[in-house]
């Protein structure tokens, strides 16, 4: 029986630096607001400090996407043949990227069926991605503390869980449509199963690291048995369920492309779908971006959302 | 308020807030220990009598139950055998009226040293007024209003320990047990520590059992030394080899001849025996 401290550790996402992503514009302002300390006790040297390196930090991130942006266009240019024969003739230009980004989020510029519809794909799959998501927490959080802190419990559950996780979410889909039909609520249950058991290994491998010394000392300080999980074991397993959400979320928009395939009209993975059929290649890479973005703001807001509501309390490993 | 403290003391407003608690004495008798699944007894047979306000320390080799004994007191652990009563009533389970302070402090990490000693009268659900009077009351009694809105993670071991000590003296424990609590401070901060947790004890009135892995702290702050011995290495159950008086008057000079006297007394109690095992 092994503690499944795997995505504990493997998928943790790396420093904040290192997720600067290729394509955001290197706003300043926005990479550094998640780290900025508590206003009034940071002084002025320290504020100037850390925005200093947040643009050193910006400035050399720019550099390798540009390097492959150049050499992505060459690429198309000169038809080069690359290793698991990528012909690079057939993909678009970044400037034909660029420009159906542009239309798709604004319209204007290639004025087809597709133009200026991306924020109502947006939503429609980021609607589902909160709501899978939001179940996944709501039923994986507390099942982990249960599991975490009970022998029985555990030994009754960890068998089975470990036996269904490896199940990919994606063979999970066209049995899915079939008992759930077309529409929102079979792509939620793929997100749904898609982040949950990140979120619940992590809460276990967090709640079992809780040291027994807090435990102790909540008793003697005179914690009611019944209170000490709310009072001492949640809290201190907080870093680690917040390591759980992150990778769920990432999963979760990893999940929409296969979940929005069949039977969805809207939602960013509908689209890349209709991109397919109609051979749209800068359609689909247009949207490919977008999904990597929507990716990466999401997890960026759930961090600033936990340091809004943690201050300065150490809750983040 | 006219201070008549003599050492300059800023923290004069502790002795009042600190001094209310009600110490209690404790009486082990013949208590043993044995721990599931182990051949044979942890600790057996320890009969110890501790006076209301009495400070008492234990010191041993390594296995030879003084942490066991401790944490049974705490509660942490049930007897297998014996008794332990605390102010007349018998030890059932860890609460209030037995503050412990770990070698490792054990404070919250996600709350502030002002919360981290909140926290137990909190439990208590004490009003909010006598929440925050005994939280500032603990914060000045170790010096540490300066920190209160720190994490106990931006203190040194010195300053996370003076924390571990107000978040119990915040409880108005009856007994304090202490488990090798200056263990992991340099030597330094130790005799700062031990110094105050004399005036501590002075002004709490407070019951304190000290373990401790040296004599020499022991003698230095102890009423009575109990000596143990023995311990599974050893082939019996860790049991108290002798009970020694300190009889010294306070304030107690480390380089007196008395002092030092008594050290090397105790120091023999300790590792009598152990060559004899060895060979």
């Amino acid at each position: 029986m092994s503690v499944p401290t795997g995505t504990h550790q493997a998928g943790e996402p790396a420093t904040d630096t290192a997720r600067v992503s290729p394509p955001a514009s290197p706003d300043p302002n926005t990479a550094n607001a998640p780290n900025a300390d508590a206003p009034g006790r940071s002084n002025g040297g320290e504020r100037g400090r850390r925005s200093r390196s947040a643009l050193l930090g910006a400035l050399y991130a720019i550099p390798v996407p540009v390097l492959l942006v150049l050499l992505w266009d060459r690429g198309v240019a000169g038809a080069w043949l690359l290793p698991f024969g990528i012909q690079m003739e057939y993909l678009p230009a970044p400037y034909d990227v660029a420009r159906r980004l542009v239309d798709l989020a604004f319209g204007g510029v290639i004025d087809d069926t597709y133009s200026g519809t991306l924020w109502e794909h947006l939503w429609a799959s980021t609607r589902r991605v909160l709501q899978g998501f939001a179940l996944a927490a709501a039923v994986a959080v507390p099942l982990g503390v249960v599991m975490g802190r009970s022998r029985t419990a555990f030994r009754l559950l960890e068998p089975t869980i470990n036996l269904i996780r490896p199940i990919p979410v994606t063979a999970w889909a066209p049995l899915s449509l079939l008992i759930i039909g077309f529409g929102d609520q079979s792509t939620i249950f793929l997100v749904f199963l898609a982040s949950v058991f990140a979120i619940l290994l992590n809460t276990i491998a967090g709640v079992r690291e809780v040291p027994e010394r807090l435990v102790e000392a909540a008793a003697m300080l005179g914690t009611r048995p019944a209170r000490t999980l709310y009072k001492v074991v949640l809290p201190a397993a907080v870093p680690s369920i917040i390591g759980g959400l992150r990778i769920a979320l990432g999963l979760a928009w990893v999940i929409l492309v296969v979940g929005e395939t069949v039977g969805i009209s809207t939602g960013l993975g509908a689209l890349i779908t209709q991109a397919r059929e109609q051979s749209r290649t800068d359609l689909i890479v247009a949207v490919m971006i977008v999904i990597g973005l929507a990716g990466f703001l999401a997890d960026r807001l759930l961090m600033l959302l936990v340091r809004l509501i943690a201050g300065r309390r150490p809750l983040i490993n | 308020m006219p201070d008549t403290l003599p050492t300059g003391a800023p923290r004069t407003t502790a002795a009042p807030a600190t001094a209310t608690a009600a110490a209690a004495g404790i009486e082990i008798d013949d208590l043993g220990k044995r721990y599931p699944g182990s051949a044979g007894y942890a600790m057996d047979g320890v009969t110890i009598d501790i006076a209301r306000g009495e400070f008492v320390c234990v010191v041993g080799a390594s296995g030879c139950g003084k942490s066991t004994l401790l944490r049974v007191l705490a509660g942490f652990e049930t007897a297998s055998k014996g008794t332990v009563r605390v102010g007349g009533a018998p030890v059932a389970g860890p609460g209030p009226d037995r503050a412990v302070v770990f070698q490792d402090y054990g404070l919250f990490p996600w709350l502030t040293v002002a919360e981290n000693i909140a926290y137990g009268p909190k439990q208590a659900r004490l009003p909010k007024a006598t929440v925050r009077e005994r939280t500032e009351a603990a914060l000045h009694a170790v010096g540490l209003t300066r920190v209160e809105r720190s994490f106990p993670h931006q203190l040194s071991g010195g300053m996370q320990q003076r924390v571990a000590i107000a978040r119990v003296l915040a409880n108005r424990p009856a007994v304090l047990l202490m488990d090798e609590p200056f263990g992991a401070l340099d030597a330094l901060t130790r005799s700062g520590m031990q110094a105050e947790l004399q005036r501590i004890h002075r002004e709490a009135g407070v019951t304190v059992v000290f373990v401790t892995h040296s004599i020499e702290e022991a003698v230095y702050l102890a009423d009575r030394v109990v000596v143990m011995a023995g311990g599974s290495a050893h082939g019996n159950a860790g049991h108290v080899r002798e009970i020694v008086p300190v009889g010294l008057p306070r304030e107690r000079d480390t380089t007196s001849p008395e002092f030092n006297a008594l050290k090397r007394r105790i120091d023999a109690l300790v590792h009598q025996g152990n060559e004899v095992t060895a060979g």
